[in-house]
């Protein structure tokens, strides 16, 4: 009996810094994302540069392709566009640029600047196609499999360690299966 | 203003050459040290001119559309309880965020095409999760959130209940064995009953007070 009033507070201190310490090493800004294992939203959209044109997901059915959205006004998409580049030249994956809340002319000069890795970059200048995405800021990254089905997002921008650990595995896993 | 480092040789004779050279180094570190801070103050300050200082808002209507004052009162209730996903702590009338305009417009157009309150929440929920919600749903992810506090409170009066009975010697108001509390000052199954039930009466009139 005189055990259990020494354990109890003991038990609950422990108890109590275990979760302290779990809140600590979590970023309360990384939301789960609502959309995996769901259908990727499609959207028309004008193709960068060429505003004319009309850009739609459906055009890579049956592809993995990779979304990526960024804005000329955000600065942690420059962090992670050479990563971008690189995956680009290796030819892995179709890449699709979101130009998100951005103005045309200023997403052109900005992929002037810094490399074009994207197949296509369509404009989403009012952000509608991003809250269809569920986004909520940029850089965001989605991997869409074959069949059109959102298997990944990461929020931030992409890591050396985030595309070797995981986005390159998922990438040739999903583009193996049939 | 002419300043001279403090720590030049100029100001400073040096006797030998070991602190001369102490003297350079300090110097150079010196003036790493001012060009890295030099880099941190002049850095954010340019990074606008490379772009936009921010996400650009689309020009166009926002909180016009709405003309039907059950609507507007529609709209003004969601508008409260949706939350800003970027500055978390703020509902999407709160804030000026550029995603809580955007949202607000989203919000403003599903309610002129006529959808449901249950139909825009279920669409927001669909593509940011039950976050955006202020009101947590009841469903059984959420059932630690909504009986959690309940369980800790039965939780504690239990504890309290086995401390108090614990502490308290048998018979102390006559039931038990005179003995028996001689010789161990602790419950017996005997006496523990007789006590617990004063006990309850007790706290049942402590909290009827409240």
């Amino acid at each position: 009996m005189k055990i259990f009033r020494f354990l109890l507070p003991a038990l609950l201190f422990a108890v109590i810094s275990l979760f302290l310490y779990k809140g600590l090493s979590q970023n309360p800004r990384d939301l789960p994302s609502a959309l995996i294992g769901k259908p990727a939203p499609s959207f028309t959209l004008p193709v960068l540069g060429q505003e004319s044109q009309q850009w739609s997901p459906t055009e890579l059915a049956g592809k993995v392709w990779l979304l990526n959205v960024w804005g000329s006004w955000c600065a942690a998409c420059q962090v992670e566009h050479p990563l971008l580049n690189d995956l680009a030249k290796t030819g892995t994956v179709p890449i699709i640029g979101l130009a998100w809340k951005d103005k045309p002319a200023a997403s052109i000069a900005w992929l002037k600047r810094f490399g074009d890795p994207y197949q296509v970059v369509v404009s989403d200048i009012d952000g509608r196609a991003g809250i269809d995405w569920g986004v909520y800021g940029a850089p965001e990254t989605f991997v869409v499999d074959k069949q059109g089905i959102i298997r990944f997002k990461h929020v931030g921008p992409i890591t050396p360690e985030l595309m070797q650990t995981k986005l390159m595995p998922l990438l040739r896993q999903l583009q193996t299966a049939s | 203003m002419t300043r001279l480092p403090i720590n030049s040789p100029a100001t400073r004779p040096v006797a030998s050459t070991r602190s001369f050279a102490a003297a350079l180094q300090a110097i150079a570190g010196a003036r790493a040290f001012a060009v890295a801070l030099l880099l941190c103050i002049a850095l954010p300050a340019a990074a606008p001119a490379l772009a936009q200082s921010g996400p650009y808002v689309a020009p166009g209507t926002t909180e016009t559309l709405i003309k039907d004052p059950a609507d507007k009162a529609r709209y003004d209730k969601l508008a409260h309880e949706l939350r800003c996903l970027v500055c978390q702590n703020q509902t999407l009338a709160d804030s000026d965020a550029s995603l809580a305009i955007d949202l607000r417009r989203q919000l403003e157009s599903m309610i002129v095409d006529g959808r449901s309150d249950d139909e825009i929440k279920a669409y927001l929920v669909a593509r940011y999760g039950d976050f955006v919600l202020y009101r947590p749903p009841m469903q059984s992810n959420t059932w630690l959130l909504w009986f959690g506090p309940f369980a800790l409170l039965a939780i504690g009066i239990v504890i309290w209940f086995g401390l108090h009975r614990r502490r308290k010697p048998a018979g102390a108001d006559g039931a038990g064995v005179a003995g028996v509390r001689t010789v161990t000052p602790r419950s017996t199954p005997e006496g523990g009953g007789a006590t617990t039930a004063a006990d309850l009466e007790r706290v049942s009139k402590l909290l009827d007070r409240d």
